[in-house]
C-alpha cells in the first residue's frame, strides 16, 4: 500500500518536473521559432501582430523577396558576412594550429612571455581600441575591405584558440611523435600527417567559435565598415531596422533575422558537443 | 656552457640539432605575435598616446597633455552613462543567476529528455546579441509587433502600450532579452561546476539527514566558488561593455536615458569625432574592466573548498 502510494508521488513528481521543463523550453524557443514562422507570412500579413505566428492567409516568401529589395539587397551582404566568417574560421585555425604546436613542443627564448601576452589580450576589451585599430587598417591599406575585418576578428579569436590548440597538443603523447621521428618525419610533415588527425576535435572547436563570433560581430563591423557595400549582415539589417531605406518593413526584418540565425542554429545543433567542449575548457581553465 | 663544449662530437652535434629544432618554435608563433602585435598591442600604445591629444578625423592633431582627462571629470553624460551600465549590470547579472541555477540544477541530474531541454535553453545563446536585438525590436514593436499587441487582445491593457517609450518598460524589457540570450551560456558554465561535486558528499550528507537547502548551502555553493566567480567575471564583463542591444533596440533612448559607456565612447569618437577624446574615455573604462578582472580573479585563484 504504502509502496503503491509513494510510487504514485515520484510519477506525480517526475511529471511536475517534465511539464515544468518543457513549459521554461518552449519560453526558451519561442522567439526563434515566432520569427521563422512569421518570416513566411505574405506582406499585407506581416503588417499585423503576430497572432497567430503561423501564416494564416497562406504561404508566402514575399518577405525574402521584399528584404532583396533594400539598399545592395540581400545576397551581397550575405556574402560579406559568408566571406568574413569563412575567412576568418581559415586563418584563425592556420595560426592556432602553428601556434599551439609551437607553444607545445618547442622550448624558445621569451616563450613564455609571449603565451602570457597572447592570453592577457583576452583581459582588454577590443572595444576600447577600436579607434586605434581603424587608424592601423588606414595606414596599411585595408581600411572598408573585408580582409581588414578579418585581419581584426581572427586577432580577436586567438587568445582562445591557441589555449585550446597548446591543450590538444599537450594531450598527445611525446612517444607518438619519437616514433615518427625516428621513420624520419620532419617538422611540417609530423604536424601535417601525425599530429592533426589527434587533435582535429580541438580544431573544429576552435573553427566553430571563431565562425560564431564572426558571424554575429556587430560593433566593429559597424565602425570600420563604412561602405554599404562593405556591410556584413548585422549591419545591413540594423540599417534596414533604423528605417535608413524606408519606412520600416517587419516583415523583411524578420527575413533577415531568420538568415542570420539559421546557419548558427544548424551549426549548433550538428556540432553540439565541441561547442560545449569549448565552453568547458574555457570553464575549467 | 663549458661541459657542452667538453662532450664529445656526436652528442655535441645532436645537441646543437636539437637547439637548432627549438628554435623553430619561434617561426611556429610568429604569425599569432605578429597579429597580436599589430591588431591588439600597438592599438592599445596608441589608445594611451591618442588620449593625450585633441585628435579630429582630419586635419592635424596637437598635443593637449591631461586635458581630455580633466574633461572627462566633468563630464557629467559620461558619468551618468557610466552609473548607468553600472546599475545595468548589477541588475542584469543577478537576474541571470536567478535564472541559470535553477536551470543548471534541473537539467545536471539525467532524466529522460534532458539532452533536449539543455539543447532548448542553450539556443538563443549560439545567436548574436544583433540578430536577438533585431529580433526583441519586432516583438517590442507597438504595432506590429507581439507583447504590446497581445496584451491588448487578452484585456490584460486598456490600448496598446509602447513598451520602448519610457524607461521602466524599455529597461526591464531588454533585461527580459538579455536573460533569455544569456541564462543557457551561464547555466552551461555553472552545470560544469555542479558536475565536479563528488555524488558521495551529496550522498553521505542526505544521510546525516541534511536537507536540500541545507545540502545547497553548506556542500554546493562552496564547492562551487570558483564556477560561480568565472560565470560572474563572464556576465560582468559581458554586461559593462553591453551596447548591441541598447544601441539597436533603443538607440541610447527613451531620451538618452540607456546610453552606456561603450555607447557614449561610440558616440564620441564616430559621430562626433573627438578620437582623442574617445581615447581617454576607452582608457578610463579599460582601467575599470581591468581592474575588476582583477579582483574577480583573485576570488578565482582562492583555493576551492569551505573556509
Amino acid at each position: 500500500m504504502a509502496q503503491a502510494r509513494s510510487r504514485k508521488r515520484r510519477i506525480g513528481m517526475q511529471i511536475a518536473e517534465h511539464a515544468t521543463g518543457i513549459i521554461a523550453s518552449l519560453l526558451f524557443l519561442a522567439p526563434i521559432v515566432w520569427t521563422v514562422l512569421s518570416a513566411f507570412k505574405p506582406a499585407q500579413e506581416s503588417r499585423q501582430p503576430p497572432l497567430p505566428p503561423w501564416p494564416t492567409t497562406g504561404f508566402s516568401v514575399e518577405n525574402y523577396a521584399t528584404l532583396n529589395t533594400f539598399g545592395d539587397g540581400l545576397w551581397l551582404p550575405a556574402q560579406n558576412s559568408i566571406y568574413v566568417s569563412v575567412m576568418t574560421v581559415v586563418l584563425s585555425v592556420i595560426v592556432s594550429v602553428l601556434a599551439g604546436y609551437g607553444f607545445s613542443r618547442f622550448r624558445f627564448p621569451l616563450k613564455n612571455l609571449l603565451f602570457v601576452l597572447i592570453l592577457s589580450t583576452i583581459m582588454i576589451p577590443f572595444q576600447s581600441i577600436l579607434t586605434p585599430i581603424f587608424l592601423v587598417l588606414t595606414k596599411i591599406g585595408l581600411h572598408n575591405t573585408l580582409t581588414g575585418l578579418v585581419c581584426v576578428y581572427v586577432t580577436l579569436q586567438l587568445p582562445f584558440s591557441i589555449f585550446m590548440m597548446r591543450n590538444a597538443f599537450d594531450a598527445v603523447p611525446r612517444e607518438i611523435e619519437e616514433a615518427a621521428r625516428m621513420d624520419g618525419a620532419n617538422n611540417v610533415t609530423m604536424l601535417l600527417r601525425v599530429m592533426l588527425p589527434l587533435v582535429w576535435p580541438g580544431i573544429v572547436t576552435i573553427a566553430l567559435f571563431a565562425f560564431l563570433g564572426a558571424w554575429n560581430e556587430f560593433l566593429a563591423a559597424l565602425v570600420l565598415m563604412t561602405d554599404q557595400s562593405k556591410f556584413t549582415l548585422p549591419i545591413m539589417m540594423t540599417a534596414l531596422q533604423s528605417g535608413r531605406f524606408g519606412a520600416i518593413d517587419w516583415g523583411a526584418v524578420q527575413a533577415g533575422v531568420t538568415v542570420m540565425m539559421v546557419p548558427c542554429l544548424v551549426l549548433f545543433l550538428l556540432l553540439q558537443r565541441f561547442y560545449i567542449r569549448g565552453l568547458m575548457a574555457g570553464a575549467v581553465k | 656552457m663549458t661541459s657542452i663544449a667538453a662532450t664529445s662530437a656526436p652528442t655535441r652535434r645532436k645537441l646543437v640539432g636539437a637547439g637548432r629544432r627549438q628554435w623553430v618554435g619561434l617561426l611556429y608563433v610568429a604569425p599569432a605575435v605578429a597579429l597580436v602585435v599589430v591588431f591588439f598591442i600597438i592599438p592599445l600604445g596608441m589608445t594611451a598616446w591618442m588620449s593625450l591629444h585633441n585628435w579630429p578625423l582630419m586635419g592635424a592633431h596637437s598635443f593637449i597633455g591631461l586635458d581630455n582627462y580633466w574633461a572627462i571629470l566633468r563630464d557629467t553624460r559620461f558619468w551618468n552613462a557610466l552609473k548607468f551600465t553600472g546599475y545595468y549590470t548589477v541588475i542584469v547579472t543577478i537576474a541571470i543567476f536567478v535564472v541559470a541555477f535553477p536551470l543548471a540544477l534541473f537539467i545536471e541530474r539525467p532524466r529522460p529528455l534532458t539532452g533536449f531541454y539543455r539543447t532548448s535553453f542553450f539556443m538563443p545563446a549560439v545567436i548574436g546579441f544583433a540578430s536577438a536585438s533585431l529580433l526583441w525590436s519586432w516583438l517590442l514593436n507597438v504595432d506590429s509587433g507581439l507583447f504590446s499587441p497581445a496584451a491588448f487582445e487578452l484585456g490584460l491593457t486598456e490600448r496598446k502600450v509602447n513598451l520602448l517609450a519610457t524607461f521602466q518598460p524599455a529597461f526591464w524589457s531588454i533585461i527580459a532579452m538579455v536573460v533569455w540570450k544569456v541564462a543557457g551560456f551561464t547555466m552551461i558554465i555553472l552545470m560544469t561546476g555542479l558536475q565536479s561535486i563528488p555524488p558521495d558528499l551529496q550522498e553521505a550528507a542526505m544521510i546525516d539527514g541534511a536537507g536540500p537547502l541545507a545540502r545547497f548551502r553548506a556542500i554546493t555553493l562552496p564547492l562551487m566558488r570558483r564556477t560561480l566567480a568565472l560565470a560572474l567575471i563572464l556576465s560582468v564583463a559581458g554586461s559593462v561593455l553591453a551596447f548591441d542591444q541598447f544601441y539597436i533596440i533603443l538607440r541610447g533612448g527613451p531620451r538618452n536615458q540607456t546610453l552606456t559607456a561603450v555607447y557614449w565612447i561610440f558616440n564620441q569618437s564616430f559621430v562626433s569625432f573627438k578620437l582623442g577624446y574617445g581615447a581617454a574615455l576607452s582608457m578610463v573604462l579599460l582601467v575599470i574592466l581591468v581592474a575588476l578582472s582583477l579582483i574577480q580573479l583573485r576570488l578565482l585563484r582562492q583555493p576551492e573548498g569551505v573556509d
